[in-house]
């Protein structure tokens, strides 16, 4: 029983769990019902993926031990790509192609600056974060290029599916990306290597691991599931804005942190940033139907990552007094 | 001693940007001994066991290995002939599970492409169950974090990884440090008993009375160079702290 506990409270999601679990109660009681209808979760549902995505590449880039702050502006600048190339009248496979290897080209520019030069990722990362903001808007031309009608497959990306069009078919893709990486993460030795890599970098160098090509592959994938948010969100609204993504950055770190992801490395989950994310979408949209005033919303972010990493810790430290002996 | 030696070290040097470290080290270790390293900070130890196991390359001389001439590219390469390292910061990962620290880098797959795979996560918690067994530590679990565990059962387990991997030479870089006396002495009984199991041991160590616990040959290190090299019961603690 004391190891049953011990196990539980140790999980790094736990914190992020417990305050999804009361933010939904107090909602759906403030909203008189209407936070967990049809509609509003339809809403939710509908929104999540895009935030989601972005939380799943930085949790995993955390994990290894490395930041990136430029996920926001390649959140703009993989769909702006894709829809110049739309516009100049190229067929969508090889224009959403071009667009992901931008992202993953960027992601390999950060991780190679990161390794090469052994500088802080938070460094390479906020540069990358202005490069690629201001490439977007040149590219842009200033004025956001108009989709052309019938060129996007809506029903492979944003139509809405499943029972009374609950989701739509962006979540699809999320829940599929999600599963994917929680498994890279933790079924295979390349996520044996992403977490001794960030767990303690000198014991991972001295096993032999490409410590090195581990990170590059990290902020590659990171950066492709931003870019692949973006497209997501620039195929729901039907235009792409130079300035989507705005912030996100920093969205996605509180959506790791809170979800009990280490700034230190080697500790979190993915499991854990998508919670970390749905609690941002759960806050953002249960302050609307509460009907509080919605600029209080980032005072509710802030404040839940300070208390979620502060609860996790508790937790954590709970978890080391329990005694359970670790010989026989 | 007649034996060909498993390493023999010619004439090795290693400059670090105007420092001489190592000015022409020549050394053999044969099968199945224990070798104490000891020597003052700086004496060039840490460099010597740096390019034994591949992390850092020679800038002049050379290493043989079994009687053939090797050049390790990386730590990989010299875990692969059977050179395994132990260092004293720990070559575990404490927020990872005993099995998987085991495995790390060379993990069993059950199914893969190009090096990345599924693990077989069945084979190693048997597996690191067995090893850890082996070296007569008793854990729990092989699910149990490493930074749960005592300093000592950490290098038990460091060692179990060694042994498990049927490594030939292990080397092992100031083991006992930070470490309570019984802890020490657990680790010292693991040296000891690696003569039995037909491993050449190095031990590193600032401690004499450690490597005189446990070692038959006696290697001093002072200023780059070999200053003293002879068995255990030729010299005794005052001759070697004399060179040093």
């Amino acid at each position: 029983m004391k190891r049953f506990l011990k196990t539980y409270l140790e999980k790094p999601e736990l914190a992020g769990v417990a305050f999804l679990v009361l933010l939904t109660i107090a909602f759906q009681i403030r909203s008189g019902g209407v936070f967990l209808n049809a509609a509003n979760l339809q809403g939710i549902l509908g929104l999540l993926p895009e935030v989601a995505l972005v939380a799943i590449g930085v949790t995993l880039l955390m994990i290894c031990g490395e930041f990136d702050l430029s996920v926001g502006s390649v959140f703009a600048l993989t769909p702006m790509s894709m829809a110049v190339l739309l516009e100049a009248g190229w067929p969508f496979v090889p224009a959403i192609a071009v667009g992901l290897c931008v992202a993953m080209a960027i992601g390999f520019v950060n991780g190679v600056l990161t390794v090469k030069f052994a500088i802080p990722s938070f460094i390479t990362t906020l540069g990358m974060l202005f490069v690629a903001r201001s490439i977007t808007v040149v590219i842009s031309g200033g004025f956001p290029p108009l989709l052309p009608t019938g060129a996007i497959p809506k029903w492979l990306f944003v139509t809405y599916v499943g029972p009374g069009d609950m989701f739509r078919v962006s979540f699809l893709w999320f829940v599929a990306i999600a599963i994917g990486v929680s498994l890279l993460l933790s079924r295979t030795n390349f996520g044996n290597w992403v977490r001794a890599t960030g767990g303690f970098l000198p014991a991972a160098e001295s096993m032999g691991i490409p410590t090195k090509r581990v990170k590059i592959a990290c902020f590659m994938l990171c950066s492709l599931l931003a870019g692949f948010a973006g497209t997501l969100q620039v195929m729901r609204l039907g235009a792409p804005l130079p300035s989507i993504g705005e912030g996100l950055e920093l969205q996605a770190v509180a959506a790791a942190v809170i979800g009990g992801t280490a700034l230190t490395g080697g500790i979190g989950t993915i499991l854990g940033g998508i919670i970390g994310a749905t609690l941002i979408r759960v806050i953002d949209n249960g302050l609307v139907l509460s009907q509080v005033d919605a600029n209080w919303f980032k005072m509710a972010l802030g404040a839940l990552t300070v208390f979620a990493v502060i609860l996790n810790a508790w937790l954590r430290k709970k978890a080391k007094s329990i005694k359970v002996e670790t010989g026989k | 001693m007649t034996a060909q030696p498993i390493i023999q070290v010619k004439d090795l040097h290693k400059w670090y940007s105007g420092v001489h470290a190592l000015k022409g080290v020549t050394l053999d270790f044969h099968p199945n001994e224990t070798v104490g390293l000891v020597g003052d900070n700086g004496a060039g130890k840490s460099t010597l066991i740096n390019i034994l196991s591949g992390i850092q390359a020679p800038s002049g001389g050379g290493i043989t290995f079994e009687g053939r001439p090797v050049s390790f590219k990386g730590p990989r390469d010299a875990m692969e002939a059977g050179i395994e390292t132990i260092y004293q910061y720990n070559s575990m990962v404490p927020t990872m599970s005993i099995a998987r620290n085991m495995f790390i880098g060379r993990e069993p797959l059950r199914w893969g492409i190009g090096g990345i795979g599924v693990l077989d996560t069945k084979k190693m918690a048997e597996e690191s169950v067995r090893a850890i067994a082996d070296v007569d530590l008793h854990l729990r679990s092989p699910d149990a974090l490493v930074g749960e565990l005592s300093g000592g059962q950490r290098q038990g387990v460091a060692i179990a990884r060694a042994m498990h991997f049927k490594s030939k030479v292990m080397i092992l870089d100031e083991p006992t440090n930070h470490l309570a006396v019984k802890e020490t002495q657990k680790v010292l009984g693991f040296v000891q008993s690696l003569k039995g199991l037909g491993i050449t041991g190095i031990f590193i160590s600032h401690n004499i009375h450690h490597v005189f616990e446990c070692c038959d040959r006696m290697v001093a290190m002072a200023r780059g160079e070999v200053v003293l090299d002879k068995r255990v019961e030729d010299t005794n603690m005052d001759e070697i702290l004399d060179v040093l």
